[in-house]
C-alpha cells in the first residue's frame, strides 16, 4: 500500500515538472516570430540569396539584355542544366553519401548514345535507352561498392570520376578515333525518343508572343525564342517529384533516416542499402538527362562533357541548404541554388565583368552557405532543457 | 495461456569460454514492472538481449506465452510483440517527432504512384501517442533534436506502444537524465504497465526502480540473486544485495536526498 501511494506520488511530482515545462515551452513557443521559423528552413537561405543575385543584376545589367526574353531562356537553361543533377546529388547527399563521379557520367553517358547511334546504325531510341540503362548500371555498381564495402563514397565516386572520364575518351578513341563524336542530329531528326531531350516545347505560343509584340522577333518574323527547352522542362518535372518524393513519401522519410542515422534507421527496419543504391542510380540517371539534352542540343558528343558539374552540384545543393553530413536538405533549395549559379554565371557575362570573378564569387557563396547552414544545424539540434 | 507473458528457466548463455549469465530464472507478468537490477558486469545486458532475440540461450528454456520459443532474430521478436528501447534510442535528431514516430513503418494513403505518407493522420496518432504519456507536443513537424532527452525516450517508448509492443524493455532509460527527466520516464513506465503491458526495466539506480517496479530479479556476476515481489524487500536490502553492503555509506547521501523528494513531493 506504502508503495502504491509512492508511486503516485512519483507520477503527481513528475506532472507538476512536465505542467512547468509545458508553460516554460509556451513561453517559447509564443516567442518565436514567423520569420524566425522561416529561417530554420532549409531553402530559405538559397532563395533569399536568389533574391539578392536578381535586385544586383537588375541594377547592373537591367538595360544590358539579361532580362529580356531570350537574355532569361539563356540564364534559365544554364540553370536547369545544372539544376538537373543538383536534383539528385541532393537526395544523394540528404541520404549522407557523394557522387563525385556524375560530371564524368555525363559525357561518358553522352557517348553511350552517340556512337551506337552514329557508327552502329542503332536507331536513336534504342541508343538513349542503352545509354540510360548502362549509365544506371553504373551507378547500381558505384552505390553497390559503397554500400557493402562501407568506403566512404567520396573515395568510391572519386576513383569513378576517373574511370568514366578515362574510358570515355579511350572508348571513342577505340571506336571512333575521335574524342567529339558528331552527326547525331541528322539521325534524330523526327526519332520520338530525341524529341523528348532536344528541342523546345511551346513553338506556337512563343510564335503569338512574337505576333502581338511580347517578344521581339527576327526579321524574317520568327521570334528570337522559339519556345522553351526541353532541359528546362526535365529540371521543372524532377525538381517536382523529388521533392514530392522526398517530403511526402514513405521512401522520403527513409532517405532522411539514412542520412541523419544510418544505424538508427537500420534498426527500426529501413532498408538503408536500397535507398542508398537507388540514389545513385537516381544521380546517373539525372546525368544522363542532362547529357541527352546537350547532345541534341548541339548535334554531338564530346569527351569532356561535364568536367567539374559534380563540384557545381555539390555547391549548388550546398547553397540549397543541405548538410554535407547528411540527414537535412530540400529539392527547392537545391533548384534555387542551381538558380544563382546560372544567373551570376550569365549575368558577369551580361555586365562585362572579367569572367574570372565568377568562380570567386562561387567560392564565397560556397562559404558563406556552409556557414549558415552549419549555424541552423545547430539550432534545429540544440538540445532544450 | 500461462500466467506469465515470458518465462525463463535455467537460461546461460556462453561466449566461448565466458559464462556472461548462468542459470537465470525469470518471470515477466503483464501489468508488471520487471526491474532487472545489476552492477556493470553483472550480465543485465546479455540478458535483455537474450529477451530481445539477439542472442539465443546456450542452454535453458525460454518461454513466452507459455510456449518454448526460440528468436533467430531480433525482428522476429519485434513481431511477436517484445520491443526493446535501447539506449541510442534509434532515433533521428534532424528528423521531426511524426518522421521519427512512424520511420520504417510510414502509413500511407492513396494507390499506385499516388501512395504517399499520411502525414496529417501520422501527425495526429503520434501527437496523440506523446500525449498519452503525457507529453504535449506543441508542434510535431519540430526537429527532435529540440527535445530533451527525457522526452525522446518517452517518444521510442510511445513508439513502442503504438506499434504494438506487448513486453517493453528498457535498457537504462534513466541513466543520462537527471532527476526531473526520469520521473518523467518513470511516469511514462507507469502509463505503460496502466496499460497492461509487461515492462522490464533494466536499472542500476536502485532509487529510480523501486517505487515503480513490482518485481526484482538482481544479477550479480552472471548469476541471478533471486526475483522478489516488492512486498518481499525493502529498498535497503535491494540496495545492500546489489553492492554487497560494501558501498552503502557512500550511497547513504542519495538516499536521505531521495527520501527528502519523495516527502516534498
Amino acid at each position: 500500500m506504502t508503495d502504491q501511494t509512492q508511486s503516485v506520488d512519483l507520477s503527481k511530482m513528475a506532472e507538476d515538472k512536465s505542467r512547468e515545462e509545458k508553460s516554460a515551452g509556451d513561453e517559447r513557443v509564443r516567442k518565436v516570430p514567423t520569420w524566425k521559423r522561416l529561417l530554420h528552413r532549409p531553402e530559405f537561405g538559397a532563395i533569399s540569396g536568389a533574391l539578392l543575385v536578381f535586385v544586383f543584376f537588375f541594377i547592373t545589367a537591367g538595360d544590358s539584355g539579361m532580362f529580356a526574353s531570350d537574355g532569361i531562356i539563356n540564364w534559365t537553361t544554364v540553370s536547369a542544366q545544372l539544376g538537373l543533377i543538383a536534383i539528385s546529388a541532393c537526395l544523394l547527399m540528404i541520404a549522407g553519401e557523394f557522387d563525385l563521379s556524375i560530371g564524368s557520367m555525363i559525357g561518358f553517358a553522352g557517348m553511350m548514345m552517340t556512337i551506337p547511334a552514329v557508327y552502329w546504325g542503332w536507331p536513336i531510341w534504342g541508343a538513349i535507352l542503352f545509354a540510360f540503362a548502362g549509365a544506371m548500371l553504373i551507378g547500381f555498381l558505384n552505390g553497390y561498392i559503397v554500400v557493402k564495402t562501407g568506403l566512404p563514397s567520396f573515395i568510391v565516386s572519386l576513383a569513378f570520376l576517373f574511370m568514366l572520364r578515362g574510358l570515355t575518351i579511350a572508348l571513342s578513341i577505340l571506336f571512333t578515333n575521335r574524342t567529339i563524336v558528331g552527326g547525331i542530329d541528322k539521325y534524330a531528326d523526327g526519332d520520338w525518343l530525341a524529341a523528348v531531350f532536344g528541342g523546345v516545347i511551346g513553338k506556337s505560343l512563343f510564335t503569338w508572343f512574337a505576333n502581338i509584340g511580347l517578344i521581339s522577333s527576327y526579321d524574317d518574323g520568327t521570334p528570337v525564342v522559339e519556345g522553351i527547352p526541353m532541359v528546362i522542362v526535365w529540371c521543372v518535372f524532377l525538381a517536382v517529384v523529388a521533392s514530392w518524393v522526398l517530403l511526402r513519401t514513405k521512401y522520403g522519410n527513409w532517405i532522411f533516416a539514412t542520412g541523419g542515422d544510418d544505424k538508427a534507421a537500420r534498426n527500426v527496419g529501413v532498408p538503408v542499402d536500397k535507398v542508398k543504391i537507388s540514389l545513385f542510380m537516381f544521380t546517373a540517371f539525372t546525368a544522363t538527362v542532362y547529357a541527352a539534352c546537350q547532345v541534341f542540343e548541339f548535334g554531338s558528343a564530346s569527351a569532356d562533357r561535364g568536367v567539374l558539374k559534380e563540384f557545381e552540384a555539390i555547391i549548388a545543393v550546398v547553397i540549397g541548404g543541405a548538410l554535407l553530413t547528411g540527414g537535412y536538405g530540400s529539392v527547392i533549395g537545391a533548384c534555387f541554388g542551381a538558380l544563382i549559379f546560372g544567373v551570376v554565371q550569365m549575368g558577369i557575362f551580361f555586365t562585362g565583368i572579367d569572367s574570372d570573378w565568377f568562380r570567386v564569387f562561387l567560392g564565397a557563396m560556397l562559404l558563406i552557405a556552409v556557414l549558415f547552414n552549419n549555424y541552423i544545424r545547430k539550432k534545429v539540434t540544440e538540445a532544450r532543457h | 495461456m500461462s500466467e506469465f507473458i515470458i518465462e525463463l528457466k535455467k537460461v546461460s548463455r556462453y561466449f566461448g569460454s565466458v559464462i556472461a549469465i548462468k542459470d537465470i530464472d525469470m518471470k515477466v507478468k503483464l501489468g508488471e514492472v520487471h526491474c532487472l537490477l545489476g552492477d556493470n558486469g553483472a550480465g543485465k545486458s546479455t540478458l535483455i538481449k537474450t529477451l530481445a532475440g539477439v542472442h539465443a540461450p546456450s542452454d535453458g528454456e525460454y518461454l513466452f506465452e507459455g510456449k518454448p520459443v526460440v528468436f533467430e532474430s531480433p525482428v522476429e521478436a519485434l513481431d511477436s510483440g517484445i520491443a526493446t528501447v535501447y539506449q541510442d534510442l534509434a532515433l533521428v535528431p534532424l528528423m521531426s517527432v511524426t518522421r521519427n514516430f512512424f520511420m520504417g513503418r510510414e502509413i500511407t494513403k492513396g494507390r499506385g504512384i499516388f501512395k504517399r505518407f499520411d502525414i496529417e493522420t501520422a501527425n495526429q496518432i503520434a501527437q496523440k501517442g506523446m500525449a498519452e504519456m503525457g507529453i504535449n507536443v506543441r508542434d510535431p513537424s519540430q526537429a527532435i533534436g529540440t527535445m530533451s532527452g527525457g522526452e525522446r525516450q518517452c517518444l521510442a517508448i510511445a513508439r513502442a506502444i503504438h506499434f504494438g509492443a506487448k513486453v517493453l524493455i528498457l535498457d537504462e532509460p534513466t541513466a543520462a537524465l537527471g532527476v526531473k527527466q526520469s520521473a518523467n520516464v518513470l511516469k511514462v513506465v507507469a502509463k505503460a504497465k496502466a496499460r497492461g503491458l509487461a515492462v522490464i526495466l533494466i536499472t542500476h539506480n536502485v532509487h529510480h526502480a523501486y517505487p515503480i517496479a513490482d518485481r526484482f530479479t538482481l544479477l550479480n556476476r552472471g548469476q541471478s540473486l533471486g526475483s522478489f515481489m516488492k512486498s518481499e524487500v525493502s529498498r535497503e536490502d535491494v540496495l545492500e544485495m546489489m553492492a554487497g553492503g560494501q558501498e552503502l555509506d557512500e550511497l547513504t547521501a542519495e538516499l536521505e536526498e531521495f527520501s527528502r523528494l519523495d516527502a516534498t513531493a
